[in-house]
């Protein structure tokens, strides 16, 4: 299966307003994050030819799937699209096989119980496979579903609030079986989603939805880093985000080590094995900015750095400070009152105190089972 | 015992079975499915013959389809028969007189499918028609069963509308439920007694079977 990056374009005034543009390149996942109402599942529609924009593009790889302005419009079934539907949408009347060799149309009759087999072990549904919907439990469901999407051998996958439905517990693991998927599948994921965790563990990009309307649109870490989204501020509070590497794991002090472009951060640990790359995620509210390192504190993080932005919108009681530490773009929100006794200017050079407790780790689970 | 009335009765009842279910399936899925103008009134249209007094929609069936108007004519043309006083003829006007036990069943049966069900089908790369086989027939069948018992029921109670368009003419036209109002008529209680009884053993196993193959449906799903 040829590499191809999804390229979207959506504009329409209802009966959902709609207006984004974006592409997603394979092995990429797009998060498309947004509340309840924003026309985040009607942007998975259109993509899969379920529905019509009223002006659009849709384009994967060199194929043209819709292009309202040419009035070409491939009809869902000629579009390779993986769609895992949020209540799921298996057939009620079929086995879990039964469900995913219905997806199957491209292979020859004989070859088709096997690869259906083969993708039922894949998400460990092996032992369920002559089990109907109902006899399921969410989470099993949901994995017929993504094998169901997968089988067609999609050149994308599109998820539709794929954990809304589904508790905590299993829900880590399935998010953790996706991100997998996103490192072996090589197809452009886009991830409709109103839970910003799912956004935080899985996305490498984000779309940032409000009434259909894109307002930020980027890879993860450099949206977490913009002081500016106050829009972020009020509904899950900013943070910046970026990756490190496990560098030493202290079981004694039940810390560890993760190194940075710039730096290097203790947290406590979990089980977590050196050299493990990890996401991590340092909340603004838990960023104290001081002119001076100090010293006689609890303390295991301080790091040094400029600030390159500051962000003073007046609707809001804090006022957002970027500082940049090596290539790390780190966000503290700070009291004005703050900004002003210390002097806070940008240029200057400050050190922000981070809680090695407030440190999220959000590692993909290495061993998902 | 007028074995020739039974046998009647029972062609015509699954003789309309067999002719209204195609067009039963079709026109209930495109009521469930597609939008269009006008689809008010052509669902108040399909329900009519429900709240019609047989005798009346009978006399339509005649005044139209009669010998000489231009559609009588035509259905002549095509079955070789006139719609009064013939197998033919009665079983076109059962087909009409059903038409709403056939269709409302139906549609809500296409209806019940979640339209998510549906894209899911055609995102899996089925093509409209293997969508309707493999995915919307299957889901829709229990509706579709209910529509073909409810015609059978109704069409072996069917008086008015036979009595209209069939009269009674032995091993063509006269059913079983035409021949026991004869027997009444001609003081023969015993026989008009029979076959009652056999019109009620014949409702009964017919309930039966539709309650059982549900179940059998129902459980399979389960």
């Amino acid at each position: 299966m040829p590499e191809r990056t999804l390229a979207v374009v959506l504009r329409q005034d209802g009966p959902i307003p709609l207006d984004v543009e974006f592409s997603c390149d394979p092995g990429d996942v797009l998060a498309i994050f947004g509340p309840s109402g924003s026309g985040k599942t009607t942007i998975l529609r259109a993509i899969a030819g379920i529905a019509q924009p009223a002006y659009g593009r849709v384009q994967s790889g060199a194929d043209t799937w819709t292009d309202t302005t040419a009035g070409v419009s491939w009809p869902p079934h000629q579009r390779a699209v993986g769609f895992v539907f949020q209540e799921y949408a298996l057939f009620p009347h079929l086995t879990a096989l039964g469900n995913v060799i219905t997806a199957l149309g491209h292979l020859p009759r004989a070859a088709r119980r096997s690869r259906a087999q083969e993708l039922l072990d894949a998400v460990h549904l092996a032992e369920h496979a002559a089990k109907r919907p109902r006899a399921l439990s969410g989470g099993e469901r949901q994995r017929v579903a993504l094998a169901r999407a997968l089988a067609r051998e999609p050149a994308v996958l599109l998820l539709d609030e794929p954990f809304a439905a589904i508790d905590r517990a299993v829900r880590r693991r399935l998010q953790s079986e996706v991100d997998h998927l996103r490192r072996t599948l090589h197809v452009p994921m886009i991830l409709v989603t109103h839970d910003f965790e799912d956004v935080l563990r899985l996305a490498t990009h984000v779309l940032m939805l409000d009434r259909g309307r894109s307002v930020a649109y980027g890879p993860l870490s450099a949206l977490m880093s913009r002081p500016d989204l106050s829009w972020l501020h009020e509904s899950v509070g900013l943070g910046s985000v970026f990756e490190a590497t496990v560098s030493h794991v202290d079981t004694e002090r039940g810390l560890v080590a993760l190194t940075f472009d710039g730096g290097t951060l203790l947290a406590p640990a979990r089980h977590l094995a050196a050299t493990t790359v990890v996401r991590v995620r340092i909340p603004a509210r838990e960023v104290i900015l001081a002119t001076s390192a100090p010293t006689g504190l609890s303390l295991h993080n301080v790091l040094s750095g400029t600030v390159s932005a500051i962000h003073d919108d007046p609707s809001l009681e804090v006022v957002i400070v970027q500082v940049t530490v090596g290539r790390l773009m780190l966000l503290a929100e700070v009291t004005r009152d703050a900004i002003v006794t210390l002097n806070v200017k940008a240029g200057c050079h400050l050190h922000a105190l981070i809680k090695s407790v407030s440190i999220d780790l959000l590692a993909p689970e290495t061993n998902p089972h | 015992m007028d074995w020739s009335a039974l046998r009647v009765s029972l062609w015509l009842g699954v003789g309309t079975i067999l002719v209204l279910l195609p067009f039963g399936i079709w026109f209930g899925r495109v009521l469930a499915y597609r939008q269009f103008r006008g689809k008010l009134l052509v669902e108040a249209l399909v329900t009519v013959p429900l709240v019609l007094p047989p005798t009346v929609l009978g006399f339509y069936l005649l005044v139209t389809f009669g010998a000489r108007s231009p559609l009588g004519r035509a259905f002549q043309a095509v079955v070789g028969q006139t719609l009064p006083f013939s197998f033919e003829g009665l079983l076109f006007a059962s087909a009409i007189a059903n038409i709403p036990f056939v269709v409302q069943p139906i549609q809500r049966g296409f209806e019940a499918i979640p339209s998510d069900v549906r894209d899911a089908a055609a995102c899996c790369g089925l093509t409209p028609w293997q969508r309707f086989q493999r995915i919307e027939l299957p889901l829709a069948w229990p509706s579709v069963l209910t529509a073909a018992i409810l015609t059978f029921a109704h069409t072996l109670g069917e008086f008015g509308v036979v009595l209209m368009v069939g009269g009674n003419l032995p091993g063509e036209t006269r059913t079983l439920s035409i021949a026991i109002y004869d027997r009444m008529q001609a003081f023969d209680d015993r026989s008009a007694g029979v076959m009652a009884a056999t019109l009620l053993v014949v409702a009964v196993v017919t309930l039966m079977t539709t309650t059982t193959l549900s179940r059998q449906i129902g459980s399979r799903r389960a």
